[in-house]
């Protein structure tokens, strides 16, 4: 890939997110630090010290080349989004990518937010066991993936794995969308209570 | 619910009641949720999204809030009536645009909207006429609450609700106020204090027609970060700068009319001459004038008419607004000669507004 500003190769790939949108800038070494000071000069001059939100200045991730192409192959096993399109659109593909991309997000969201832990609300009836759990609600949203290994067990006729799949959908479904009202989002307990 | 009849209404977010409406028009609290057994909304497949929107309809209808909702099928409406809830702002433009399965669920006062499929699976919106942050927080907090016990919210217990966009992750909150500022406008003085807001992490945003231009001198204030904060801390930071923004405006008010009365009694009389005669007129300049009249009524350099009045012509104006009062659909050129003949009915004789019908 070639330096957007001269015809030198782009060794430098920067993800600017600014309130949502992200913006795509790939640049030669030079160009890159010409670019960098420039932004940081910016913010020198609109006397805006980045705030503890870190938001008044840009958010710049820097890789080069090879670190990039490792990681952009990176894909979410459940939704299947690669870093790579998460940098173009701006959008995350699943929940599941929070885990799975969480090294490269951290310092992203670390930027935006200046912060790294949740403090706030918890699912009102979900918390009581999902919200506790170390890994939230990763076991529900678990079912993409499974949906995605059925179709494709169907695709290659493997009608045995699509079973398989198809069962470990439900069962992780009847635990936590069981039932309607006041208790469809409690994960139930896998030992029989009196509840019916 | 019969959307013809909200043209009847001017909406809760220029009802012109509550704390200080003179300067505050709106206060709105949002909540973005996703449920945990799908693709967030760009990565769905057209499955994914007609089985997301029935469940979460179906979940909210069986909630306690449910019986108070009317559930509008957005995917079905026609272009102006997508474009009819974006002007009363019950859904975002980019709802209205998006394609596929997609709904909104609003409360009879149009204080609570649901969005489903938006940018996250839903969005949940609180909004009370004038300055009452505090007022739409307890009101939406039972909402999520309620539609929290039977819809499994994605949830991770360091990163909070997870959002499509990491921007929103944590609390999801986006709490915001509208504010009227033309005195800050006209003394020039309202770059500066947006400025001043970035410093504390406040977003500003101008209120836009159908182009990308701001309309009036009508501006959001809303916190930028979501994760670290608790919601309560976040109510507080925007509602905190709240009384700083209305005492700034208040001064440049009074400021004006002590030293440049002949000025802005000039410029006041001459937005409303325009909107008494006008022959053709944009959404833009009749926002803008009427945002100026409307600052000549509060000032008492106008008399006859009532701020109710102008905050009824601010949404009968806009485009869906107007072609549903007239009953036809009309193109721009037609829009602005109906909107001219709207607004020249309206200011007949100087009285207050008649009823439409
Ligand atoms: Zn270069
Ligand atoms: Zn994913």
């Amino acid at each position: 890939m070639k330096c957007q500003q001269c015809d030198k190769q782009a060794v430098f790939h920067i993800t600017e997110l600014e309130t949502g949108e992200v913006r795509e800038l790939h640049l030669c070494e030079d160009h890159a630090r010409t670019y960098l000071n420039q932004s940081e000069a910016a913010e020198g001059d609109d006397e805006d010290k980045p705030s503890a939100g870190g938001l008044t200045g840009p958010l710049t991730v820097g890789q080069t080349a090879d670190e990039l192409a490792l990681l952009d192959k990176k894909a979410c096993p459940m939704c299947g989004i690669t870093f790579f399109e998460f940098r173009n659109q701006g959008r995350l593909g699943c929940p599941h990518d929070y885990v799975h991309f969480e090294k490269e997000l951290e310092p992203l969201i670390a930027n935006i937010h200046g912060a790294t832990q949740h403090t706030g609300r918890k699912p009102e009836r979900a918390a009581a066991e999902a919200a506790t759990l170390p890994e939230g609600t990763e076991e529900l949203t678990g079912v993409i993936g499974l949906r995605r290994s059925m179709q494709e067990a169907i695709t290659c006729e493997d009608y045995e794995k699509a079973r398989e799949s198809r069962d470990a959908i439900r069962r992780i479904e009847d635990r936590w969308l069981g039932g309607t009202g006041r208790d469809a989002a409690t994960p139930k307990a896998d030992t029989p209570t009196n509840e019916t | 619910m019969k959307l013809d009849s909200l043209t009847d209404a001017v909406g809760e977010w220029l009802r012109g009641t509550g704390p200080e409406s003179d300067i505050v028009m709106s206060s709105r609290v949002r909540l973005a949720r996703n449920v945990a057994q799908h693709p967030f909304v760009s990565r769905m497949s057209e499955q994914d999204r007609a089985e997301a929107e029935r469940f979460l309809r179906e979940r909210i209808a069986a909630a306690p809030v449910g019986s108070q909702l009317e559930y509008i099928d957005v995917g079905r409406l026609e272009e102006i009536d997508r474009q009819l809830l974006v002007e009363r702002q019950l859904i975002s433009r980019e709802h209205a645009d998006a394609q596929g399965a997609r709904g909104v669920a609003i409360d009879g006062l149009e204080q609570v909207s649901l969005m489903i499929n938006e940018e996250d699976h839903l969005r949940i919106q609180c909004m009370h006429s004038g300055l009452d942050l505090r007022g739409a927080w307890e009101q939406i907090k039972v909402v999520d609450d309620q539609i929290g016990r039977v819809v499994p919210y994605a949830f991770h217990p360091r990163w909070g609700y997870l959002t499509a966009c990491p921007t929103n992750v944590g609390t999801g909150i986006r709490v915001s106020v509208m504010l009227h500022l033309p005195a800050l406008v006209i003394t020039r003085q309202i770059d500066k204090v947006f400025r001043s807001l970035h410093k504390i992490s406040l977003a500003v945003r101008g209120l836009y027609g159908e182009g990308s231009q701001a309309m009036g001198d009508f501006y959001q204030i809303s916190n930028q970060t979501t994760l670290g904060k608790t919601e309560e801390e976040l109510v507080e930071q925007v509602g905190d700068v709240v009384p700083v923004l209305i005492d700034y405006e208040r001064r440049a008010r009074e400021f004006l009319v002590r030293e440049t009365q002949q000025n802005v009694h000039d410029q006041v009389s001459r937005a409303y001459g325009i909107l008494r005669t006008a022959q053709t007129i944009t959404a833009e300049e009749t926002m803008q004038l009427l945002s100026r009249v409307r600052m000549g009524v509060l000032l008492g350099l106008i008399g006859d008419v009532k701020i109710a009045d102008i905050n009824s012509l601010l949404i009968r104006t806009q485009p869906a607004h107007l072609q549903k009062l007239r009953g036809v659909e009309l193109d721009t050129k037609d829009r602005n000669i109906e909107r001219a003949r709207y607004l020249r009915r309206h200011f007949e004789g100087g009285t207050s507004p008649a009823s439409p019908n």
